[in-house]
C-alpha cells in the first residue's frame, strides 16, 4: 500500500505552518499521553492475538471519538518501508512503531490513527500513545485537544489506573500522568554565543530533558532542540505543563538576548553568515541533509533577525521536512541513494527558494 | 554581567531554578560555579535522558533489592528479574504484584509515588452509577458519584470512589 498524502488532514504538517505563538523560535509543541487497557498484558509481552484485540478495541473507540472524526487509520504492517519512513519524517509516528529502529521490524497489531493535529499510536510501548502536535509554542492548546480525546477514549475503553500510582505504563518512567510534553526550539543564538551548554545544564537541574530533532538518542542538528519534562508522577498535568512552559519562556528570552548580543557585537559576521547560508541553499547543486539543516538554521536566524525579509518561516519549515530522504523519494517517484539523493535535495531546495526569490534581495546599506 | 556569588568575575554560567513556584536565574562565574559543584563545558554536552534511561535500565531497575523473591505476577507471569532485564513491566497488575519495589523505584525516578493528576473512572464503574460520566474527573465529580453510589447501595463502587477521594484529599 502507498499512502496518498492528500488524504491526511492538512497533509499531516499543519504543525509546521509557523502560525503558532513564537513561531520564529519554537517550531512545534507536542504532548503525548500514555494509556494502557486494564487487565491486558503490555504490548511488548503480549502475544500477536492479544495485540490484534487491542488494535480492534482502540481503533473501534477512535472511530466513535468526535476528536478523530476525520482521522485516517493505518495498519502499520500494511505500509511499505518508504511510507513508514515518510510518516516518521513528518513526526506522525515513532521510530519504534514504524519498525525503523536498527534491526527492528513492525510489530504485529501496530496501528496509527491520524487526525489533523491529533492522533493515536496503537501498540507502541504502551497500548495507546495519544498525541497532539501544534505549531509554535502552544502547550495549552495542544493539551486542551488531548484532554478532550483522552476523555472520549477513556469513556469507551477501560484504562489501567491505580489510586496511588495513577495511569499505569509499561515503563515506570511514564507512570502517573503518562504525560510527556516537548517543545521543538531553534537556538542558534545560544549556540553561536557558546551559552548553550550552560542553558542545557540548567535544564537538567530543573527536571527537564533535551534531545535532538528526531527524539530519543538522536543528534542535535540545525541547532534544534527538543525540551521536555522528565518526570510524570507527583505533579498534576497542569503543574507539569506550567513548569515546562515557564522554563521554555525563559529559554526563549535567553535566545533573544543572545541574538541581540550577536547583532550588537558582531553584526557584519552574522550578516555574512546568514547570507552565505542563503547563497549556498539558493545555488548549491548537491546537499547532504545535515548541511541543509545547518544552512536552514542560518537562514532562519536571518529571517528572525529581519536581515532576510519576505522569506516565510513556513517555507523553511517545509524545507526541513521535504528534504528528508523519504520525502525526496516520494517527489521523485523512486527510491534515491547518494549522489542522486543529494542532487535531488539541492534541486528541491533551489526550486523552493526560487519561488520566493523574486522578492528577496540583500539590502544595500 | 557580574557573578552573583563573588560579584567580581564576569558571569559565565546561568542556572535556572524554580524556587517557591517562581523561576529565578543564578549567574555565576566559572570559578564560583566549579566551587558550587556545577559542571561546565564538555561534560554537559551529553544527553541526560539517555543517561537517565541507562541508569533506569541498569541502575534503577538494578537497584531493586537483589531479592531472591522470584514470585511471578499473578496476571502475566512476569518476575522482577524479567523487569530488570527488559526495563518494561509485563502488565498493569505488575504494579500491585511488585508494589513495594515499584513504590521505591517510582520515588527514586519521580521524587514521589503519589499521583496527583486527573483521576480516572473506568466505563463499568461509571455505568454502575447512573449518569456518572466515565473518564477523567475531579474531586467534586467524584464526591457526587460517591453520594449516588451510596444512595444506590453500590458499596463496592463506593469503596473504590472513597479510596480515590482520600488519595486526592491528602494533597
Ligand atoms: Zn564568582
Ligand atoms: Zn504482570
Amino acid at each position: 500500500m502507498t499512502i496518498d498524502l492528500s488524504l491526511l488532514p492538512d497533509g499531516g504538517i499543519s504543525w509546521a505552518d509557523a502560525s503558532g505563538p513564537d513561531g520564529h523560535i519554537v517550531l512545534s509543541t507536542r504532548i503525548r499521553l500514555a494509556r494502557n487497557l486494564q487487565a491486558t498484558v503490555f504490548t511488548t509481552r503480549a502475544r500477536d492475538q492479544d495485540r490484534e484485540r487491542i488494535r480492534e478495541q482502540v481503533v473501534g473507540a477512535s472511530r466513535e471519538a468526535k476528536s478523530l472524526a476525520d482521522a485516517a487509520v493505518f495498519r502499520v504492517e500494511g505500509l511499505d518501508r518508504a511510507d513508514r519512513q515518510l510518516l516518521y519524517e513528518r513526526h506522525l509516528i515513532s521510530k519504534e512503531l514504524a519498525g525503523l529502529e536498527a534491526g527492528g521490524a513492525v510489530r504485529p497489531g501496530a496501528a496509527l490513527v491520524l487526525g489533523g493535529d491529533i492522533g493515536v499510536m496503537v501498540n507502541e510501548e504502551d497500548h495507546l500513545r495519544m498525541q497532539s502536535l501544534h505549531s509554535g509554542f502552544a502547550l495549552q492548546r495542544a493539551y486542551a485537544a488531548l484532554e478532550r480525546l483522552d476523555g472520549e477514549l477513556g469513556a469507551r475503553l477501560p484504562f489501567a489506573f491505580h489510586p496511588e500510582f495513577g495511569y499505569l505504563t509499561a515503563c515506570p518512567t511514564n507512570a502517573g500522568t503518562g504525560l510527556r510534553a516537548s517543545v521543538l526550539i531553534h537556538l542558534p543564538g545560544l549556540v553561536l554565543t557558546k551559552e548553550i551548554a550552560k542553558v542545557l545544564q540548567g535544564l537538567s537541574q530543573v527536571g527537564l530533558t533535551f534531545r535532538g530533532l528526531y527524539g530519543e538518542g538522536s543528534e542535535v542538528v540545525g541547532n534544534f532542540f527538543q525540551l521536555s519534562n522528565q518526570t510524570t508522577l507527583g505533579k498534576s498535568e497542569e503543574e507539569l505543563l506550567d513548569h515546562l512552559g515557564k522554563i521554555v519562556r525563559q529559554v526563549i528570552e535567553y535566545e533573544e538576548q543572545a541574538r541581540q548580543v550577536l547583532l550588537r557585537d558582531a553584526p557584519s559576521v552574522i550578516e555574512d553568515k546568514v547570507w552565505r547560508a542563503y547563497g549556498l541553499l539558493r545555488y548549491a547543486r548537491s546537499l547532504s541533509f545535515e548541511e541543509t539543516m545547518n544552512l536552514l538554521s542560518g537562514v532562519r536566524l536571518g529571517v528572525g533577525l529581519n536581515l532576510i525579509k519576505d522569506l516565510g518561516v513556513y517555507t523553511l519549515n517545509k524545507l526541513m521536512i521535504f528534504t528528508q530522504p523519504a520525502h525526496l523519494a516520494y517527489v521523485a517517484g523512486r527510491a534515491l541513494a547518494d549522489p542522486d539523493l543529494a542532487i535531488a535535495r539541492a534541486t528541491f531546495v533551489r526550486r523552493s527558494l526560487e519561488d520566493e526569490a523574486g522578492r528577496i534581495r540583500p539590502q544595500a546599506n | 554581567m557580574q557573578c552573583d556569588h563573588c560579584g567580581e568575575r564576569p558571569a559565565a554560567i546561568h542556572l535556572t531554578q524554580i524556587v517557591n513556584n517562581s523561576v529565578t536565574t543564578l549567574h555565576l562565574c566559572e570559578a564560583c560555579a566549579a566551587e558550587k559543584g556545577v559542571q561546565t563545558g564538555a561534560s554537559v554536552a551529553k544527553f541526560p535522558l539517555s543517561d537517565f534511561l541507562a541508569s533506569m535500565g541498569k541502575g534503577a531497575a538494578g537497584a531493586l533489592p537483589a531479592t531472591t523473591d522470584d514470585t511471578p505476577c499473578g496476571f502475566c507471569g512476569a518476575t522482577l528479574k524479567d523487569f530488570r532485564d527488559a526495563g518494561r513491566l509485563g502488565c498493569p497488575h505488575c504494579y500491585a504484584s511488585f508494589e513495594r519495589h515499584l513504590r521505591d523505584l517510582l520515588r527514586r525516578l519521580h521524587g514521589s509515588s503519589q499521583h496527583v493528576g486527573e483521576v480516572y473512572l473506568p466505563p463499568e464503574a461509571a455505568a454502575a452509577v447512573s449518569g456518572a460520566p466515565a473518564g477523567r474527573g475531579h474531586l467534586g465529580e467524584l464526591r457526587d458519584q460517591l453520594r449516588r453510589a451510596v444512595e444506590a447501595e453500590n458499596f463496592e463502587l463506593a469503596a473504590e470512589l472513597r479510596d480515590q477521594i482520600r488519595v486526592l484529599d491528602d494533597h
